[in-house]
C-alpha cells in the first residue's frame, strides 16, 4: 500500500499533500490541550506499536502479502484525534527513515493510510454501536468490521489517486477490482486481528480503550472473537469482496477508457489486436461469454475466487514450512 | 535503556554531507525528489543525471555501495509489479526479445522503476548521514507541529523496545508449541497483540511520570543550537536547484 515516488504524478501528489496536512491539522486541533502534554508519551509508544505491528505480514495471494495498516484499531483504541494522529505519524517516520512509501508521495499515504482508514474506520465502529447491544461481543464484531472498512476505503482512496494522476496504464477498472477485491481480502485478515487485540486489550484494561469510553459496556467473560464469530465474518467477507467486484468494478467505467476512445475516435480500434501474451481472462471478458459485462463480472470472480484459493494454499504451505523447530525458535 | 543515541541505519562519518544541518538536507531531498517526478519519463537523459547527481552526493558522503544497494532493496516489490506493466497496458505494442510488449506499458515501467530508485536513494542518503534527533529537531524547525515531532521522537526512541518485546512474546509462544496453520489460530496472535498493546500504553504513562518526577512541564529542552548559515543552505541546495534546472528543461523539450 506504500506508493512510492513517480507512481502518481507530481501535481496529484501535492494535491494530496495539501489535504493531508489539512486532514492532520483538524485531527491535532480536535485534540486540544489533552493531547499536547499528557498523552505525548503514550500516543508515541502507541505510535511503535502500530509500526511494530504493521510489520506483521500476512500473505494474501501470489506475489501480494497484507499488512496490518491498523487504521481501526488506532482510532479504536486511541479515539480519532489520537489515532489518526499516531498513524500520520508512523507513515511519515516510515517514509523518512525506511524509505517505505516516496518522499514526494508522503501526501498520497498518510490521506489514505492515516486519514481515509482511520476515519472509515471510526465511522463504521460508531455507526454499529450506534444499534448494536452494548456488549463485549458487539463491540468485537463492530471493531472487526470496523477494520474491513478501513482497509477497502483506503484502497479505495488510492484507486481515486490513480484514477487522477496514474500513470501504469492498466484501465481503471481492472485497478478497481483489483484492489478492492485484494484489499477486501487483506481486510478479513485486518479484521480479524484487530478484533482479537482489542478483546485482549478490554479483558486486562477496558479503561484504555479509548471508543469503549462512549458505552457502558457490561463485563463479560468472553473478551474473545468465539471461532463462530470469525468463520461467519470471513464468509460475509469473502461475499462482500464478491458483491464489490460484481456489482462496483463493472459500473464504474461504463465508457470505453481513454485510449480506447482515442482508438476509436481515431477509427482504428478494428485493427486491435488482442494480446497474445494474455490467458483465458484476456481484456477481463471470459471467451463464449456473449454480454460482454456479464463476461466481465464473470472474469472477476473467478478472479477473487482464485485469489482466495492461492491465499489459503499459501498461508497453509508458509506455516507448515514454519513447524521445523529449527525455524521456529530464534536463536538471538 | 541507555545507550548510543544512533541508529542502526546512520553511517558515522564527517563528511561534508553529514555536518548540514538537517532542515538544509530535508528541503534538498524534497525539492530533489519533486524535480524527478515531474521530469516526463521520456527524457531518458535527464534520469541520468539525476543518477550521476546521487552517486556524487553518495562519493561525498563516503557512504559504502553495500550499504546503500541494501537499503535500496525496499523498493524490489515496486519493480516486479512495474515488470507486469508491459504485458498489461495498450497500444502500440514492440517486439523485445520476441515478446510483445507494450510500447507505453514500457514507459510506464521504467517511470515508476527509475523515480522510485531515485526516490528511494535520495531518501537513504538522508537517513545515513543525520541522527534521528538532529532530523526530528530539523523537521520541527520546517514548522512541523511539535506535537507531531514529539510523537515522533517517542515513536523512534521506543520503536525498538516495542519491537523486541514482541519478539520475545513470539519466542515465547514458538517454546510453547505455538506454530498457526489456519487463519483461526491467529487469535493467540492477536491476544499477543493485546497484552503488548497494554505492556506499551503502560510504558508510556511512567514515562510520563518518570518525566514529570524531572520537571516536565509541556516542553521539551531545547536542543544545543545549530545554525544554519547561508553556506550550508548554497552548498545543500545546490543539488536541487541543479535537478530543477533538469527538469525544467526536460518538460521544455
Amino acid at each position: 500500500m506504500h506508493i512510492p515516488d513517480g507512481f502518481i504524478n507530481g501535481v496529484t501528489s501535492l494535491g494530496a499533500g495539501v489535504v493531508a496536512v489539512g486532514g492532520v491539522g483538524a485531527a491535532l486541533r480536535s485534540g486540544g490541550r489533552s493531547l499536547e502534554d499528557r498523552q505525548i508519551p503514550m500516543a508515541g509508544l502507541s505510535a511503535a506499536f502500530i509500526f511494530v505491528l504493521q510489520m506483521l505480514n500476512f500473505p494474501v495471494a501470489a506475489g501480494t502479502s497484507g499488512h496490518l495498516i491498523g487504521g481501526a484499531l488506532a482510532v479504536i483504541l486511541l479515539g480519532p484525534a489520537l489515532g489518526i494522529t499516531a498513524l500520520a505519524v508512523v507513515v511519515v517516520m516510515q517514509a523518512l527513515l525506511f524509505a517505505d512509501g516516496g518522499i514526494s508521495a508522503l501526501g498520497l499515504n498518510v490521506f489514505n493510510m492515516a486519514i481515509l482508514a482511520g476515519l472509515a474506520g471510526w465511522v463504521v465502529f460508531r455507526a454499529l454501536m450506534a444499534v448494536l447491544p452494548k456488549r463485549i461481543p458487539a463491540l468485537l464484531a463492530a471493531s472487526m468490521v470496523a477494520a474491513w472498512a478501513s482497509v477497502v476505503v483506503s484502497s479505495l482512496g488510492f484507486v481515486a489517486q490513480y484514477s487522477l494522476g496514474g500513470r501504469g496504464l492498466v484501465d481503471l477498472d481492472k485497478v478497481l477490482s483489483a484492489m478492492v477485491g485484494v484489499h477486501a481480502l487483506i481486510g478479513i485478515g485486518e479484521g480479524i486481528i484487530t478484533a482479537t487485540v482489542i478483546g485482549a486489550v478490554m479483558a486486562v484494561r477496558p479503561d484504555v480503550v479509548r471508543a469503549a469510553r462512549h458505552y457502558r459496556i457490561a463485563r463479560s467473560k468472553e473478551a474473545a472473537p468465539s471461532r463462530k464469530a470469525m468463520t461467519v465474518f470471513t464468509a460475509v467477507g469473502l461475499a462482500a469482496a464478491l458483491v464489490l467486484v460484481v456489482f462496483v468494478a463493472p459500473l464504474a467505467s461504463p465508457d470505453p477508457d481513454g485510449l480506447e476512445r482515442v482508438a476509436i475516435d481515431a477509427g482504428f480500434i478494428e485493427t486491435a489486436e488482442d494480446s497474445p501474451v494474455a490467458g483465458p481472462l484476456a481484456g477481463y471478458g471470459l471467451e463464449g461469454v456473449a454480454d460482454d459485462r456479464i463476461g466481465t463480472i464473470a472474469a472477476g470472480v473467478i478472479g477473487l475466487v482464485v485469489t482466495f484459493a492461492a491465499g489459503l494454499v499459501l498461508v497453509s504451505t508458509t506455516r507448515r514450512r514454519r513447524r521445523r523447530p529449527s525455524d521456529r525458535v530464534p536463536l538471538h | 535503556m541507555s545507550g548510543p543515541h544512533t541508529h542502526a541505519l546512520l553511517v558515522h562519518g564527517h563528511s561534508p554531507v553529514h555536518h548540514l544541518p538537517a532542515r538544509v538536507k530535508l528541503v534538498a531531498m524534497l525539492g530533489f525528489v519533486v524535480a524527478v517526478v515531474i521530469t516526463p519519463a521520456e527524457q531518458v537523459w535527464a534520469f541520468l543525471v539525476y543518477g550521476l547527481l546521487l552517486i556524487a552526493v553518495l562519493v561525498l558522503a563516503e557512504l559504502p555501495p553495500r550499504h546503500v544497494l541494501k537499503r535500496v532493496g525496499i523498493e524490489i516489490p515496486f519493480v516486479l509489479f512495474a515488470l507486469f506493466l508491459p504485458f498489461l497496458g495498450g497500444g502500440r505494442r514492440v517486439d523485445v526479445i520476441g515478446l510483445s510488449l507494450s510500447e507505453a506499458g514500457l514507459w510506464a515501467a521504467w517511470n515508476v522503476v527509475a523515480k522510485g530508485t531515485l526516490g528511494v536513494g535520495s531518501s537513504v542518503i538522508l537517513v545515513s548521514t543525520t541522527e534521528i534527533p538532529h532530523l526530528l529537531r530539523g523537521l520541527g524547525q520546517l514548522r512541523v507541529p511539535a506535537v507531531m515531532v514529539a510523537i515522533a521522537g517517542f515513536m523512534v526512541r521506543y520503536l525498538e523496545v516495542v519491537g523486541s518485546e514482541l519478539s520475545r512474546m513470539r519466542t515465547a509462544m514458538a517454546a510453547r508449541g505455538y506454530a498457526p496453520r489456519w487463519i483461526g489460530e491467529i487469535r493467540a496472535l492477536g491476544a499477543a497483540g493485546g497484552a503488548l498493546f497494554i505492556r506499551s500504553y503502560e510504558r508510556g504513562e511512567r514515562v510520563h511520570q518518570a518525566m514529570l518526577a524531572r520537571g516536565f512541564s509541556g516542553e521539551m529542552p531545547p536542543l544545543r543550537p545549530d545554525p544554519a548559515p547561508p553556506a550550508d543552505w548554497l552548498t545543500g541546495l545546490s543539488v536541487p536547484v541543479a535537478a530543477w534546472f533538469i527538469a525544467i528543461t526536460a518538460l521544455l523539450l
